[in-house]
């Protein structure tokens, strides 16, 4: 075990760091440390209850009209008439359905990938004292807390949360009689601003604050993901902002941006001025929310290269083609957006135009990953927690990419538009691919944070079983998908089934797909209990688990691994000289298998 | 260990921090800005022949708050010049004029706002059409029906279209004229609501008003409580009207290209 | 204080500002005049409007923003967003424009 490089724990910063009470030092703090631990904590709460919203949507959906299990009484005692007998009415279904998609994006995963990770590890890798903004930080944070509180009361309010999908369509949207609608866009309003403050403090600290020593093509992978992530979320996010605006003003003031003349809602004539342009609402939605799908990966990708290189004892293959593949994708990502539109009626040469584009972006999708894969090749590797987790996200997300591609082209687009082979793909790869490496991350920065390490067996079989059940869950949505089973619908198609449309109509539902919803519900109960070890193993380990022995335990070359443990504010008492890359593993005539950035050249 | 470079340039890039991130802040300003532009082209390019409005804004009072706008910026930068060389006195006097400026904007905007509110459209049951400002407003509104009377000051048409373009035709005499409740099919004042012109007029003019107000809010910290800054850091302070004055300029930039927008085309 | 000194602050670049100034109220009086002359098409008002107001912007942009003298990072991350921008716009309205042109009746 080779002595630490930590530099010994500065009394100095003591004297600028005001004596900071429980407020302060926890709650208002302005460190990134801790507002990434912040930020972390709030997000894994808010990933939790997305996935209680979806336990019960596949109940309901392998189950329809029948009351929920154990959370049925529940339900109906806090909702009211929507869950009246415990069973889930279309309309909960709908507003569960809208916010577990809202909820997972916007209030875990990207608070997680990028603002808990980012947050916490950049200013650490690039060897600066903290973010370049530290009270717009925790600015940023309190958005996202206010937004979330937002979206996560609209449950209680009279008519409930929002109802119209996470993309929020008009004239839906703001012709649904509740006012879940306008707390959802108010919501958004705070994510969106709590994420352009976090973005613009990510990119001015990786320009600003990178120690001396730390070139560009120095940076750790991840922090050229982070600088990308955020530069998309910068750019991509005001025109949502723009068009919640418009749709609020829809909603409350009356406007026509997204309703057309001659709207009749419910058979009346709407009281609008009309004029209004529903495609407007979904070009504005999707200028984001393409890029956003990229915001969900990169980090993800940023973790699996860290991790890869440690447990693999060698450096990453073709760092220059990654960081080039992944400043190409975050470009490419900003014009490819209407084929999430190829169903709206657009001509043969605008979606000829994004077809193209998006077939284009794939490849510096496949680069980055044929990099990763490589990096495998003549590793000497460690399976740890983190690495099984990461070795799974390679082919997991080689599959959610894959399945991309008949989603790309607008001719098999046709048949596949809006069903469950939409949402197979993109689960596979926010599922066992984000998630997954989020897993990985968590479990390999830990010994950082706490100075412990989590329990490895529990680990183990959290992967196991994870990795398991979520193919279990995802798999046959594939095949549902290509039978034609749409998405949203709270029967789980039992009115398209082909007992229902009798033998005159073809392409009913077979009682097989249909059938795949249960045993699919049951593989969702499964992946739930694997995260028990999991949360138990978290929260166990933070005071009992096995001491990591040194500010090190992985042998790692990046700065972050190079300060004690967990890093006092400052991060570092003096800038440290950064002399090489950032993966010099196994490199010939050194008496180590790694070689820490900043530490000095041998005479 | 300190924040480096919140003051000094840093080398490699010859910036400060917080010029970074107030660039980065307006980048993403400009996308908000221009998703709003792109929604007023297409709600434009997709109205049906001859119901566009034209001329239904008051362009001395929009040539008035441009002047009034360029001016602010001008004062601006010059409060900048001042405290590069050392003049505080002037420095206060430039921005006590700008502060002047964004009041001035304000209340002219606040007026064209009212003056919209107070603008009634009526169709008539007799098909024809009663559009003018409401001198006296004696309605009672009961479901669909009214009772009651009205006075505008206005005129009456039969082609809604001789409402939209006002620089087509000849301003017609405008007389008091007074409506019956029971005259009145549908009845409703030019807010934004009244049709997608005046709704993409209304929240362009109204995000842009809310930074004019939040620059001003910035602005005049700096220029009153946070002048103190300039006793300890007179460096540092003077970078922070740099930042703000970016800001403030940008807010300019977009009222440049609002006012043709919404005013004279 | 002359550390932070990339912009001096000379009687030089007052005027400077001066005649930005004065050129920007003669560009605001040029628009308002030529919103009132009838040109053959409204297409021409437009693109007159835009020129203006585009020239008026780059003033402001260049010279009391001080972009004409900023460094490399600032433009790139500004030429970023011009295409993004443009790209919104164009293909937006592009999208929006064009219709599948052949239908099938039977």
């Amino acid at each position: 075990m080779e002595a630490t490089h930590a530099i010994p724990h500065p009394g100095v910063h003591e004297a600028h760091h005001e004596g900071s009470g429980f407020w302060r030092g926890y709650v208002f703090s302005t460190d990134h440390k801790v507002i990434g631990l912040q930020y972390g904590f709030t997000a894994l709460c808010f990933l939790l209850f997305g996935f209680f919203l979806m336990l019960m949507m596949r109940w309901q959906i392998g189950h329809p009209g029948q009351p929920v299990p154990i959370m049925g009484p529940v339900l109906e005692k806090v909702l009211g008439q929507v869950a009246s007998r415990g069973i889930m009415s279309p309309d909960l279904y709908n507003s569960f359905g809208a916010m577990h998609g809202t909820i997972m994006v916007f209030m875990a995963i990207v608070p997680l990938a990028f603002a808990a990770f980012g947050n916490y590890l950049v200013p650490l890798m690039i060897g600066a004292p903290d973010m370049a903004f530290p009270r717009v930080n925790m600015a940023s944070y309190q958005a996202y807390v206010l937004g979330g509180l937002i979206m996560f009361t609209s449950f209680f309010i009279p008519g409930g949360a929002a109802q119209a999908g996470w993309t929020s369509y008009s004239p839906l949207a703001t012709s649904i009689p509740t006012n879940g609608q306008t707390f959802w866009i108010v919501g958004m309003v705070l994510l969106i601003t709590s994420s352009l403050l976090g973005a613009v403090n990510v990119i001015a600290t990786i320009i600003q604050l990178r120690a001396p020593g730390m070139t560009w093509m120095r940076l750790p992978f991840f922090v050229w993901a982070q600088f990308v992530t955020a530069f998309l979320l910068l750019l991509a996010f005001p025109p949502l902002e723009a068009a919640a605006l418009m749709q609020l003003m829809d909603k409350v003031a009356h406007t026509s941006f997204f309703l057309p003349t001659g709207l009749a809602i419910g058979g009346t004539l709407a009281n609008v001025s009309g004029g209004g342009s529903p495609l407007l609402w979904q070009h504005l939605f999707w200028f984001l929310a393409h890029p956003e799908v990229y915001v969900l990966i990169l980090p993800a990708m940023g973790i699996v290269a860290e991790i890869i290189a440690n447990n693999t004892r060698k450096s990453i293959w073709g760092y220059k083609s990654l960081v080039y593949s992944i400043l190409t994708l975050g470009f490419l990502s900003f014009i490819v957006w209407a084929h999430h539109m190829y169903l709206t009626g657009m001509g043969t040469r605008i979606s000829t135009f994004f077809q193209t584009t998006t077939m284009i972006i794939s490849i510096p999708s496949v680069v980055i990953l044929t990099c990763l894969f490589m990096s495998l090749w003549g590793g000497s590797i460690r399976f740890n927690t983190p690495m099984l987790f990461v070795m799974a996200f390679l082919p997991m997300f080689g599959i959610g990419g894959l399945t991309g591609l008949p989603l790309g082209f607008s001719y098999s687009d046709l048949h596949l538009h809006d069903t469950y082979y939409v949402i197979a793909h993109f689960h596979y790869i926010v599922a066992p691919g984000t998630i997954f490496a989020l897993f990985a991350g968590i479990y390999y920065w830990f010994p950082k944070i706490t100075g412990r390490t989590m329990d490895e067996f529990w680990g183990r079989v959290h992967f196991w079983l994870s990795l398991v059940f979520m193919n279990l869950i995802f798999q046959p949505m594939f095949a549902q998908g290509m039978a034609g089973m749409l998405r949203r619908m709270s029967d789980g198609g039992a009115n398209y089934s082909a007992a229902t449309l009798g033998p005159d109509v073809s392409g009913g539902l077979s009682s097989r797909i249909l059938h795949l919803n249960i045993f699919i519900l049951w593989a969702a109960v499964g992946l739930g209990i694997a995260q028990v070890p999991f949360i138990l193993n978290f929260f166990w380990s933070i005071k009992h688990g096995k001491p990591a022995g040194s500010d090190n335990p992985w042998q790692a070359t990046t700065l972050e691994w190079q300060t004690p443990t967990p890093p006092p504010h400052g991060n570092f008492a003096t800038p440290p000289q950064v002399y090489r890359g950032p993966y010099e593993y196994s490199v010939p005539g050194h008496d180590r298998d790694f070689t820490p950035q900043n530490e000095p050249e041998k005479a | 260990m300190d924040i480096p470079y919140t003051v000094e340039l840093r080398p490699d890039t010859g910036l400060y921090n917080a010029k970074v991130g107030i660039w980065l802040f307006l980048a993403s300003e400009v996308m908000l800005f221009g998703a709003l532009f792109s929604a007023y082209i297409l709600l434009r390019v997709g109205a049906p022949e001859g119901y566009w409005p034209h001329g239904w804004l008051n362009v001395p009072l929009g040539t008035a708050n441009t002047l009034v706008l360029i001016t602010s910026s001008i004062t601006t930068v010059l409060a900048w010049v001042s405290l590069k060389a050392n003049q505080f006195g002037r420095f206060k006097l430039f921005h006590a004029i700008t502060l002047l400026c964004a009041l001035v904007f304000v209340g002219i905007k606040s007026f064209e706002y009212h003056d919209k509110f107070v603008h009634y459209e009526f169709t008539l049951k007799n098909g024809k059409f009663a559009d003018g400002h409401m001198v006296e407003n004696k309605l009672k509104q009961d479901g669909n029906s009214f009772t009651g009377y009205a006075v505008i000051r206005g005129h009456v048409v039969e082609d809604e279209r001789e409402l939209y373009d006002l620089n087509a035709h000849k301003a017609p005499a405008h007389e008091d004229i007074r409506i019956d409740g029971a005259q009145i099919a549908k009845m409703g004042n030019y807010g934004p609501w009244h049709n997608t012109y005046t709704a993409i007029y209304f929240t362009l003019t109204g995000l842009h008003a809310l930074h004019v107000i939040g620059g001003a809010i910035v602005i005049g910290f700096l220029w009153g409580p946070g002048s103190k800054l300039w006793e300890t850091d007179p460096e540092r302070f003077t970078n922070r009207i740099e930042i703000s004055g970016l800001f403030w300029h940008f807010v300019d930039l977009i009222w440049i290209f609002l006012f043709p927008v919404l005013y004279l085309l | 204080m002359s550390k932070n000194e990339n912009h001096p602050a000379t009687a030089h670049s007052v005027r400077g500002y001066l005649i930005v100034y004065v050129a920007l109220i003669v560009g605001t009086i040029l628009t308002v005049w030529a919103s009132f002359i009838h040109f053959p098409s409204r297409e021409i008002n437009i693109v007159v409007a835009l020129v203006i107001a585009g020239t008026k912007g780059s003033l402001v942009a260049a010279y009391f923003m001080h972009l004409i003298s900023e460094r490399k990072m600032i433009y790139s991350v500004l030429s970023c967003t011009a295409i993004f921008f443009t790209g919104l716009m164009a293909l937006t309205l592009w999208a929006l424009h064009d219709f599948p042109s052949l239908t099938v009746t039977h």
